[in-house]
């Protein structure tokens, strides 16, 4: 079935469409949703696209736009500070890897070079599919997340030098074939070395200089003319221009733009430029997820179903290892490292370039290149999958037992009140609490808050407030109030059925976060619950309130009785909330009308008009 | 010279016609201090040792306010509450206000006529007053002859005006009679 570009674009587009909510639903993430896609329409099952190469090394230009993307997230000053784990972590996971996998290829028998190139060459991850799995789910920004993310990094830029080896490697095996690797083709070449590594250096200069004192000027320009579609289009031909520039002086395009992007990271327009950036970024990168899927050759899984599962049980086992004792070795916490290790134990796209390249320079045999390939592509198509065992499996045995500290022995003192949570919205009430001399038995589970508090004078204790056993060890039996100001949401439930089952003395007050969690709350008949951006929302309405000329009085009134009413229609719109949509949404609107009608006719003695006075009728 | 202290309270000056202007008026008088008790304390919250040190600082005091339910709004109520302690306004030590003068500043809705046995309020304005007599002279004070602006939703403008002024001249006469207390050595 080829029905043209067009037939071609609705088939990816169908089959994304099709896949991906689907994968979503199930909680698999939209990475397995694209990859089942590409699965289905690729040559190995319905057989419906062909030249999905095409669409491969089209789609590899999504992960340029990723970096760049990433890299408008990452301030300079940021970067500079992960420069430690970039280094330490990234060499380590790359030469750890590297010559692990050497060794094992030696044992196989391979020569050193063709060793050498695989170990290399599967030390690389997946960069597309580890970073939008790990943005998918916000852990890009956790400890273990960051070091994947560094580590990504770094195997970017090793990426090239790997490259420029691969010839030197294939000379020493056999006669130097002086092949153009497709990839790396750098106009330089005829360039004595000296002066390519100052071209190199110029160019990458040249990006960050442009990025700094050309562009901004350029955006301003291009923003003052109003013409929307316009700052798209000079977002897309920045990234094409770095990238173009980038892949002639023979760097990869990824690197390229994500320094562009760092660059960029301080600029006003940042938010701008990511919000056009994005949906491209989005397609192309599905567009490449769908193609790895496609490029997925079952039919050499069925003929060497031992050999392939094999390597990728091998290839996962020792990259997984490898980054374990990293993580470890790096002082993560068994938490972090699973998640760094769970994260990066597949090969990547590079891989398929590589393994192409050695292919051209005749270091790799096809017999071992093939199945290679078909390997490294189902590691990547695994990866989500591992991700999911991690979060669902592994991570909440450390969520509950973190073996790096116990949780703090409680004194048996009598408290009246048990607080959950001492972050920035418990420590308050904590310390107002106390300043009223109660006894206030506080838990946190977060050990370095309790630490920075502590130094404060401020006394918490370490421990998780969803186990019974330290419930029981904080008094709760005797207390008399239960205060949650745990800030996950889910946490907040879990831990109030807890208490609502055990301690059922126990008045419960509770932090609500969204709106979704106060109804949550209510649902389970807590009803002491204070939304937590309320009050200061209002405190600030108040100022503005002032500031537009408003009396203090008639301002803090204003906010009395928006927050009276807004909390009357939370109560109100509870029972919509659990129905249609649609309903809830007109019920909600209709509450808004309402309070914005009561607000306007605030019923104070003022405001009456002289007609209806008794005082009026009075003077008649 | 005598300084007169304007403890004014209007829950909703955003609406006022009469005593909004006589505000301006008495911000203008030379030698009283204009303290909007709404504006510096909207939540109640009164800072009782800040009111104490400007009683202390000044020599009449003057309550300024729309008659609500023959009487004051609720925070010079509560201003009385918790200013006028004992110990320091009234009881054995409580001397920090003898010798001082009071007075009562007031816009009403009804018509002179209302106030009298005979009208629709069947008391007259000191009788509705007594409680802030009293409190005066518990404090050692001298309740001086109430200021009033009677029939506010009918008046004009320019009859506004014409209270605006009257009330700023007996400011400045309050300024200018010297209290008891001054007199003494």
């Amino acid at each position: 079935m080829n029905g043209g570009f067009l037939g071609q674009a609705l088939i990816y587009l169908l089959a994304a469409v099709v896949a991906v909510p689907i994968a979503k639903r199930f909680g698999l993430g939209s990475v397995l949703g694209y990859l089942f896609a590409g699965v289905l329409i690729g040559p190995s099952a319905l057989g419906w696209i062909a030249e999905f190469e095409d669409a491969q090394h089209f789609g590899e230009f999504g992960v340029v736009m990723m970096l760049f993307v990433v890299g408008l997230e990452l301030r300079p000053a940021l970067l500079w500070r992960l420069r430690g784990p970039i280094l330490g972590t990234g060499s380590g996971q790359v030469f750890g890897t590297a010559a692990l996998v050497t060794a094992i290829g030696l044992a196989f028998g391979l020569t050193w070079q063709e060793a050498v190139t695989i170990g290399l060459t599967l030390a690389l991850s997946s960069t597309a599919i580890v970073i939008q799995s790990l943005a998918e789910k916000g852990q890009l920004h956790t400890r273990g997340g960051q070091a994947a993310f560094s580590v990504l990094l770094f195997q970017d830029i090793a990426v090239i030098p790997i490259l420029a080896l691969l010839p030197w490697l294939a000379s020493g095996k056999s006669a130097s074939h002086g092949v153009d690797t497709g990839h790396g083709g750098s106009a330089l070449t005829h360039l004595p070395p000296w002066l390519q590594m100052i071209v190199t250096l110029a160019a990458v200069v040249s990006v960050v200089v442009a990025g700094r004192f050309l562009l901004r000027p350029l955006f301003r320009y291009i923003a003052s003319s109003k013409l929307r579609e316009m700052f798209t289009a000079v977002a897309l031909l920045v990234v094409v221009a770095t990238a173009l520039l980038m892949e002639l002086v023979g760097l990869s395009a990824a690197l390229g733009t994500f320094i562009a992007g760092v660059v960029l990271a301080d600029s006003e327009y940042r938010h701008e430029l990511e919000a056009d950036i994005e949906p491209f970024k989005g397609l192309l990168l599905g567009l490449f997820f769908i193609a790895v899927g496609a490029g997925l050759d079952l039919g050499l899984v069925a003929d060497q179903p031992f050999v392939i599962s094999g390597l990728v049980g091998g290839l996962i086992a020792v990259k997984f290892i490898v980054l374990l004792a990293l993580g470890l070795g790096f002082r993560m916490g068994w938490g972090s490292a699973f998640l760094f290790a769970f994260a990066l134990p597949q090969a990547g796209e590079f891989c398929f370039v590589l393994l192409s390249a050695a292919d051209g320079l005749h270091l790799l045999d096809v017999a071992i290149s093939a199945p290679l390939k078909t390997a490294v592509a189902l590691s990547m198509a695994i990866t989500p999958l591992l991700m999911l065992i991690n979060e669902r499996l592994v991570q909440p045995r450390f969520a509950n037992l973190n073996p790096k500290r116990e949780h703090d022995e409680m004194p048996s003192e009598e408290a009246d009140v048990i607080l959950a949570g001492f972050g920035r919205f418990g420590h308050i009430i904590g310390r107002l609490l106390r300043a009223q001399k109660f006894q206030v038995t506080v838990l946190d589970n977060d050990p370095d808050q309790v630490d920075l508090l502590a130094r404060f004078g401020l006394k918490a204790f370490y421990g998780d407030a969803s186990r019974l056993d330290l419930l029981t060890a904080a008094g709760a039996a005797h207390a008399k109030i239960f205060i949650c100001a745990i800030d996950s949401e889910e946490k907040s439930i879990e831990v109030i059925e807890l208490v609502q089952k055990h301690f059922p003395h126990l008045k419960i007050l509770a932090r609500a976060g969204s709106r979704q969690h106060a109804y949550e709350l209510l649902k389970r008949d807590v009803t002491q619950i204070q939304r937590e951006t309320l009050g200061s929302a209002l405190d600030l309405s108040v100022d503005a309130l002032r500031t537009l000329g408003f009396g203090a009085h008639r301002a803090l009134r204003a906010a009395r009785l928006f927050r009276k009413y807004d909390e009357i229609s939370v109560k109100e719109l509870l029972l919509h909330y659990e129905g249609d949509q649609g309903a809830y949404a007109s019920e909600a609107r209709k509450h808004i009308a309402n309070l914005e009608r009561v607000l306007q006719e605030d019923h104070h003695p003022e405001s009456r008009s002289p007609e209806d006075s008794w005082n009026s009728a009075g003077s008649r | 010279m005598a300084r007169v202290l304007v403890l004014f309270a209007h829950p909703a000056l955003h609406r006022s016609r009469v005593n909004s202007r006589l505000l301006d008026a008495a911000r203008k008088v030379e030698g009283a201090t204009v303290h909007d008790l709404y504006e510096a304390y909207p939540d109640f919250f009164i800072d009782v040792p800040r009111e104490k040190q400007l009683l202390l600082d000044h020599d009449v005091i003057v309550w300024q306010h729309p008659f609500f339910w023959y009487s004051c709004p609720a925070l010079i109520k509560e201003w009385l509450d918790v200013v006028l302690e004992y110990g320091f306004a009234y009881g054995d030590d409580g001397t920090a206000l003898v010798g001082k003068r009071a007075m009562t500043a007031i816009t009403t809705g009804g018509g002179a006529e209302a106030y009298s046995p005979e009208g629709f309020n069947h008391f007259t304005i000191r009788q509705f007053l007594t409680p802030f007599e009293q409190t005066a002279r518990l404090c050692g004070m001298t309740y001086e002859e109430p200021f009033i602006v009677h029939s506010t939703h009918h008046l004009t403008e320019d009859e506004i005006s014409a209270h605006a002024e009257r009330y700023a001249a007996r400011l400045d006469q309050l300024v200018a009679e010297s209290s008891t207390r001054e007199e003494q050595p």
